[in-house]
């Protein structure tokens, strides 16, 4: 109930955000009939309209969202991923990673560090050599 | 005859050591794919997409590929539906149904004989309609101008959001969020930036691919991490494998009644396998005369739905091919991918092309063959999988999407984009808002603004144009009706998930 009412105020305020920075589109004077504004307008449009159905009659089903900082943990942890995997190389970042994601989904120690290793170790076997991509092993500063 | 004389010059194109190898590996990696828990074709073939750039494939091998994976993991999905009342994916939920019962009453292996036979029905069936479908429609689709591709492009958000959602509110605001995504980046004709805040990054637009793998693969581990997890490896027994004759013999209308249905489905643009099975199954209940047993393991019960999704999964190829607007969520990614080959669906395809299009139609033909024999005599390899414990597998494929998004562009800022994918993708699944609409809003976008604007070139501003031509005029009616339509007969049509308990 509640929660879909927030969902759609959330999206009638991101539609009209998107409409007024719309707004801002430079048009060329080569422009067509329609222009460049006319279609993000109507997908604004549409957007909010069916935002406020949405917060107006909402479905029943009430949203919980459970372990909120587990699912923060596993976002820091990609995202520390995504921003390590150019500098550090392959293996030491994907082994991290996968043992934390593994971790949080069956909180075993010595498993999940098996998981890390091994997929690290197995996944870079099989883009390095099998896919031929062209991966760095360890950290770039190693290697220079 | 002209249309055998083609698909003899597709299996020429077939019938060469690499292509069959591709088809093969397809087949295997796709049923894989399909039998594992939470991993389904949508998914499953938007991370092999990247991959499958690095190998340098050309076009035609690129999509045999992955369409081989496709027919792969619809067979494949059925796997974990009979074994563990898991759906393998999506459109094996309806398998579950009859398929678990029959495993309980000590028939597991009868009950993948006979499914699998049943999706090779459904898949050949399928597949032998496009090839008499796809060229007709083909030339039909010479007709459509701007006008027409603006209303057919409607016709798939609306089928997409009337059929296959819950709330048609939520489907259309996944529709608006897609479209208003692909605005991102250059503006097509006059050049100039659109909602790029001064970010190079934006200035090309945002990668479909980047989209779909967070949608659908970081958000799979999101899910996962919330559910805490549900260790699908349950020790199955399998008795030995024999041919269930009987069962096969006295489901074979249930089969090609199903194959019609589910083609039909996977037609429409914007419905899909999981309504093709669905369908079919409901159908295939109303007609039969003794449907007593339908839920507690009845043998046409696991048929039907198998045929069902199968045959839809070819029918979807219809639609994605001739006109360029996919029928379901993975055809909407097979397009995607075709996009990105430089390959543009549609009439002329048919006409510039005819190797591609020949090419992939033969290999299914094959593929299918293949997929009889990976899912019948060697079924019991994939059970095996089901093994794999969710703790390897999540992590395995959230790294392998990354590695494949990050050797598409090598750049931090997609990776980042990706998860923030993730992350939407998970509060949406949790609202019960569809991500598929936001990927078709994704790829279709700039066509459809694109139309919009061309045909008010033609008509010089006015919007009368958008209805004066009869193909048209069908098509916004078409669109109207399939968005308005399923609110009155929610009721009598419940959907899969209530009926499951």
């Amino acid at each position: 109930m509640k929660s879909d009412r927030i969902f759609g105020l959330i999206i009638v305020v991101v539609a009209l955000a998107y409409i007024a920075s719309a707004t801002q589109i430079q048009t060329s004077f080569l422009a067509d009939p329609v222009g460049p504004k006319t279609f993000p307008f109507l997908v604004g449009l549409v957007l909010a309209v069916c935002g406020l159905v949405v917060a107006l009659r909402p479905d029943e089903e009430q949203v919980r969202v459970r372990s909120i900082g587990k699912l923060a943990l596993a976002m820091v942890v990609l995202l520390g991923y995504a921003y390590t995997l150019r500098p550090l190389g392959f293996l030491i970042p994907t082994a991290v990673a996968s043992g934390i994601v593994s971790y949080q989904i069956s909180p075993r120690v010595t498993p999940a560090l098996l998981t890390g290793v091994g997929l690290s170790v197995g996944l870079f076997l099989l883009f390095k050599f099998v896919l031929g991509l062209g991966l760095f092993a360890l950290p770039r500063a190693l290697l220079s | 005859m002209e249309t055998l004389a083609l698909l003899a010059q597709g299996f020429a194109v077939a019938l060469t050591p690499k292509i069959l190898m591709l088809a093969v590996a397809g087949c295997i990696i796709g049923t894989v794919v399909g039998a594992l828990p939470g991993l389904g074709p949508t998914n499953g073939v938007a991370i092999l997409i990247p991959l499958s750039f690095s190998f340098g494939l050309n076009a035609t091998e690129a999509l045999i590929l992955m369409t081989s994976v496709y027919y792969g993991a619809m067979y494949g999905g059925r796997i974990s539906s009979i074994l563990l009342n898991i759906p393998g994916d999506e459109p094996a939920l309806m398998t579950t149904l009859d398929g678990y019962p029959m495993a309980k009453a000590g028939r597991a292996s009868d009950a993948l004989v006979l499914s699998g036979v049943a999706s090779f029905v459904g898949a050949l069936l399928a597949t032998i309609g496009l090839i008499i479908l796809a060229p007709v429609l083909a030339r039909i689709a010479f007709l459509f101008g701007p006008a027409e591709y603006f209303a057919l492009y409607l016709l798939a958000f609306a089928t997409l959001g009337g059929m296959a959602s819950n709330n048609q509110a939520k489907a259309a605001i996944a529709a608006c969020l897609g479209l208003g995504i692909a605005m991102i980046g250059l503006d097509n004709s006059t050049g100039l930036p659109r909602f790029t805040y001064g970010n190079l990054h934006l200035m090309d637009g945002i990668d479909f691919l980047v989209a779909i793998v967070g949608l659908f693969a970081v958000t799979e581990v999101f899910v996962f991490i919330e559910s805490h997890g549900r260790d699908s490896a349950i020790g199955v027994k399998l008795e030995k494998l024999r041919i269930p004759v009987r069962d096969i013999m006295r489901s074979a209308m249930t089969m090609l009644r199903s194959s019609v249905v589910g083609f039909i489905a996977g037609v429409l643009p914007g419905a899909g396998a999981s309504l093709g099975s669905f369908l079919a199954y409901v159908t295939e209940k109303g007609i039969v005369r003794d449907n007593s047993q339908f839920g507690s393991g009845d043998p046409r019960g696991v048929a039907a739905p198998e045929a069902g999704n199968n045959a839809a999964a070819g029918g979807a190829l219809v639609p994605m091919l001739t006109l360029g607007v996919p029928g379901s969520g993975t055809t909407a990614v097979l397009l995607a991918l075709l996009v990105t080959l430089n390959i543009t669906p549609g009439p002329l395809l048919f006409q510039e092309r005819p190797e591609v299009v020949w090419g992939l139609i033969a290999a299914l033909l094959i593929a299918n063959f293949v997929l009889l024999i990976l899912n019948v005599p060697m079924v019991k390899l994939f059970v095996l999988l089901l093994s794999v414990p969710p703790r390897v597998l999540l992590p395995g494929v959230t790294m392998i999407a990354f590695v494949g998004i990050f050797s598409l562009s090598g750049s931090s800022f997609d990776l980042v984009l990706m998860i923030a994918f993730g992350v939407l993708g998970f509060f949406l699944r949790k609202l019960d808002v569809p991500t598929v609409p936001i990927i078709l809003g994704i790829l279709l976008g700039g066509e459809m603004e694109d139309s919009l604007r061309r045909a008010m070139v033609i008509s010089s501003g006015d919007w009368r144009f958008l209805f004066s031509s009869g193909i048209s005029t069908g098509l916004w009616i078409a669109a109207v009706v399939g968005f308005i339509a399923p609110m009155f007969v929610r009721n009598l049509l419940k959907k899969p998930q209530a009926i499951t308990d």
